[in-house]
């Protein structure tokens, strides 16, 4: 299925729990911040957050700024 | 001496601020917020790339600072308020630095949008420092909308050019009541002194720390400044003349008869 990664279309398995897609890229979960829709994914919910068709997903953080 | 700027009901221990960017390593950034004595810290929030997942910058601020995240990226009153929820939702605190930008070459503040902004997070409860251009008119708006202080700028972001746009950072200190925040421009120590003489609330500086050979031997010349600037303003500069006035007495001279 297909879903929408920081702007990016990219192709998952049906089914794919959050936390799966995170470790499927080599992330450290601890580290990034989650938005799902629009919505702030937190931490604890990774595992049981279920990514849906055309879902829109923001991978964040936070980095050097003035 | 009791002279304490108070921001977001918060005493802030330094007036000096420093951003975050450009360091030569994230881990110069430790030594240089300690050696700067700086309190209050800006970093940006982006997109993760997933081919370089750098380090996430918190790791090198530490706990006891004040985070000001900054809403750079954002173009439009809407983007910004959105960067600034994502932040405080991601445990970020509830400071902002509101940067509304439009402009490519100048990165010039788009005022109208910041103000829109503004009046929108600090009815959320932020505590709101917007980045602005120097206009009396939109200060006074931003000071309306509830803003904490307003961040005029010195000259275009990361020029390192100085206090270019002074005349008018002095109007906004005369006439307006929340602190005068300078930010963007101020590329050497001398500037940020000059700033802190006319009365700035603080200073924000982060190229000119950053991009310096030592960037943590110029965080402690910018701390040093700041804290001389203020003592200036506090002790009230004497007044200049066109012509000179003798030091020394005018009688008395060792030649007279």
């Amino acid at each position: 299925m297909l879903i929408i990664v920081n702007g990016r279309e990219e192709q998952i398995a049906q089914g794919s729990a959050l936390a799966e897609y995170i470790r499927s890229k080599d992330l450290a979960s601890g580290e990034f911040i989650y938005i799902l829709n629009e919505m702030l994914i937190e931490r604890e919910r990774l595992e049981n957050t279920i990514l849906k068709e055309r879902d829109r997903l923001e991978v964040l953080k936070f980095v050097g700024g003035g | 001496m009791d002279d304490k700027l108070f921001l977001g009901g918060r005493e802030i221990s330094s007036r000096l601020f420093l951003g975050t960017g450009k360091f030569p390593a994230k881990t110069v950034i430790p030594a240089a917020i300690a050696r700067s004595g700086s309190q209050v810290i800006t970093m940006a929030l982006r997109r993760v790339d997933f081919d370089s997942p750098a380090e996430n910058i918190l790791t090198y601020i530490p706990k006891e600072c004040i985070l000001l995240p900054n809403t750079s990226g954002a173009r439009n009153s809407d983007e910004a308020v959105r960067i600034a929820r994502i932040a405080r939702a991601a445990g970020c605190g509830s400071w902002v630095k509101i940067e509304v930008i439009s402009d490519n070459k100048y990165l010039l503040p788009d005022n109208a949008e910041t103000i829109k902004a503004a009046a929108l997070l600090a009815k959320e409860g932020f505590v709101v420092l917007p980045y602005m251009s120097p206009d009396l008119m939109d200060a006074r708006r931003l000071q309306e909308a509830g803003a904490a202080a307003v961040m005029p700028l010195g000259a275009p972001i990361g020029s390192n050019r100085g206090l270019k746009t002074k005349e008018l950072i002095r109007i906004l200190i005369d006439e307006i009541s929340i602190p005068v925040i300078v930010d963007a421009g101020i590329g050497k120590p001398s500037e940020a002194a000059e700033a802190m003489e006319m009365g700035a609330g603080a200073v924000l500086v982060n190229t000119a720390i950053a991009t310096a050979r030592d960037p943590v031997l110029m965080a402690e010349a910018f701390a040093l400044a700041v804290k001389a600037g203020r003592q200036a303003y506090l002790a009230g500069l004497g007044a200049t003349k066109d012509y000179a006035e003798a030091s020394s007495p005018l009688t008395g001279f060792l030649q007279e008869r």
